[in-house]
């Protein structure tokens, strides 16, 4: 023990927390926080006081550090960083035993790693950019109930993304002009349709009778079309008691598939949620209210990456990524550094997409990453050649406002994937011949027509608030 | 082109109607289409696998397998030859080629290429 006599008072941080000699072990948690520090204080005692903070430590000496065994369980703030073309904050890495976690609990992990320390005073501002999880530590978690082969497998669809249109208006329909518009989206050639994250069970359309209507409309779509057939519906309850009550409901309906807001809902009540799922072999859809809340400050909050990564350990079978070309924000690198987080077994440390450790899942399944918001015909070559067919494309106006209505947006949502999955299989640039590739298709639908010509000036070109470090400069 | 309203052509119990997963909403592929998916497959590296049954069947998990999985097989003319086999065999079945990635164990690919006759 370092420490074997009880000296009362405060010592700054960086005596206990910081150690630059520290050599990671495979079994630590590591975390890479962005610090902007108060005037005055140095990069070391900041660094060292986050660890502190998100550890074991606490801001004066107590005397019951000396009953345990502190070099064993406190965290190490191991190396600092420049932020590339900013000197107003810096990286810090920290090293945190595993002991330090209770086994498959990712409430826990954020607990301490984004629990009080993101209000203390020493710093301005704190941004948890990225975690590693020890491949011990993942394998305790549930993660996705079924991954995204056994969703194949179940729905029978290969080789191409899956297509979902979430119902719109968004609020206000009641549940039998709802099942209106899923029956007429899913006849079309959609794969899924959704509940808007807002639809919970409110007085214009109770979450029973919009249960059943859609199951109505999502048979009735299976046997026109002989394909399988899901929309998501939306578990998220004010309880967990209601949470399951509506689950169980779905599964009573032999529907394939339900959602649920995780963040909102919170780590508990989701983790929960998958492992029913995984007990009862439904899907899991995950929507993530709350997000931008947490990640889209560049200086403060936690980086959509850690919440992915969370998402996975915890458990979800879909989940929402961003698009790059809809009407939210994502950049286009830092997307595909968080959809190979969703996806791979083994992510490898690429800065060049904001990846700052390797991160291996070990046999845990990948999930869908969801490109959803503001999405038409026209965004489907450059999706197809982003996200590769692995991946959900979620339409919502991109269907529904199709001039003749959600069965034609439907059907031009579909042959404008296929066709693009094609030329892609063909070896063709699909991002380059985009228009070719759609025009080609069209002659062949009238309803993909119809669309490229209702959706031809459509772009949407802000520029990303929340911009990868490295690209700023 | 002309936008004026048109009704979605769909209807319950009429095969055309009836959907078959993945490019089933594109116009029927000829030949040489179906001969660059099989090239796709086999330059990704998958195992390319025939099967077929009878249309109504055609929404369950399981159809008939066509002999075995052409495990290992690189050249494309003997996996277009077995299409053609099999087809002459079973005439009135939907007939389609899976690609096995054995890796993820998933299918690659897989795709109605004959439609047979309800």
């Amino acid at each position: 023990m370092s420490v074997t006599t009880y000296d009362a008072g405060v010592q700054e941080y960086r005596l206990t927390y910081w150690d630059p000699e520290y050599a990671p072990k495979d079994t630590d948690l590591l975390a890479c926080f962005k610090i902007t520090p108060q005037e005055g204080v140095s990069r070391e005692e900041a660094a060292a006081a986050v660890c502190a903070e998100s550890s074991t430590g606490t801001w004066t000496t107590v005397w019951t550090d000396l009953l345990t065994d502190l070099d064993h369980y406190k965290g190490r703030a191991y190396a600092i960083e420049d932020v590339p073309g900013d000197t107003t904050c810096f990286y810090a890495f920290v090293a945190y035993p595993l002991d330090l976690f209770e086994e498959g609990s990712v409430v826990n992990v954020l607990t301490s790693l984004a629990g009080n320390v993101f209000g203390f005073k020493a710093i301005r501002a704190l941004r948890l950019e990225d975690l590693r999880f020890p491949l011990h530590y993942v394998l305790g978690c549930g993660g996705p109930p079924n991954g995204m082969g056994v969703e194949r497998d179940k729905l029978n669809k290969y080789g191409r993304p899956l297509l979902g249109c979430t119902i719109k208006p968004k609020l206000g329909l009641s549940a039998k002009n709802y099942g209106r518009a899923v029956y007429e989206c899913l006849r079309g050639g959609l794969d899924f349709t959704k509940d808007d994250e807002n639809v919970n069970s409110q007085p214009f359309m109770r979450w029973r009778q919009r249960f059943e209507f859609v199951a109505d409309a999502v048979k009735s779509a299976e046997a026109e079309t002989g394909e399988r057939k899901g929309h998501y519906l939306n578990v998220t309850a004010p309880t967990v008691e209601e949470m399951y009550k509506r689950a169980e409901f779905a599964k009573q309906l032999n529907m394939p598939i339900i959602m649920h807001d995780f963040l909102t809902a919170g780590f508990t009540a989701h983790t929960s949620l998958a492992n029913w799922c995984r007990e009862n072999g439904m899907l899991l859809h995950v929507h993530r209210a709350l997000h931008a809340v947490l990640d889209r400050s560049r200086y403060h909050g936690i980086h959509f990456r850690v919440l992915t990564k969370c998402l996975r350990l915890s458990g979800g079978d879909h989940l929402h990524s961003g698009t790059v070309v809809g009407k939210l924000e994502g950049d286009r690198e830092a997307t595909l550094g968080w959809i190979d987080l969703m996806r791979e077994s083994f992510v490898p440390e690429n800065r060049a997409r904001g990846i700052f450790f390797d991160q291996d899942f070990g046999h845990m399944p990948g999930l869908f990453p969801v490109a959803s918001g503001g999405i038409h015909v026209w965004h489907v070559p450059t999706l197809v050649s982003i996200f590769g067919v692995d991946a959900v494309m979620q339409f919502g106006g991109g269907t529904l406002g199709h001039p003749w209505g959600n069965a034609a947006g439907g059907a031009a949502n579909r042959v404008a994937v296929e066709a693009c999955v094609q030329a892609l299989n063909e070896g063709r640039d699909v991002a380059r011949e985009g228009t070719e590739i759609l025009n080609a298709a069209a002659e062949h639908s009238p309803e993909l027509g119809a669309a490229m010509e209702t959706w031809k000036e459509i772009k949407f070109e802000f520029d990303t608030v929340d911009k990868l470090d490295a690209a700023v400069g | 082109m002309d936008m004026a309203i048109q009704p979605y052509g769909s209807r319950n119990g009429e095969p055309a109607s009836k959907k078959c997963g993945t490019f089933s909403y594109l116009p029927e592929m000829d030949a040489s289409a179906i001969r660059k998916q099989v090239d796709c497959a086999v330059g990704r590296g998958w195992n390319c696998a025939i099967e077929h049954v009878e249309p109504y069947r055609a929404n369950e998990h399981y159809w008939y397998m066509w002999k075995l999985p052409l495990f290992g097989e690189r050249d494309v003319n003997v996996i277009m030859n077995e299409l053609a086999e099999c087809r002459n065999a079973c005439p009135d079945d939907h007939i389609r080629i899976i690609g096995y990635d054995n890796n993820r164990q998933t299918q690659g690919l897989s795709m109605v290429v004959y439609h047979g006759r309800e």
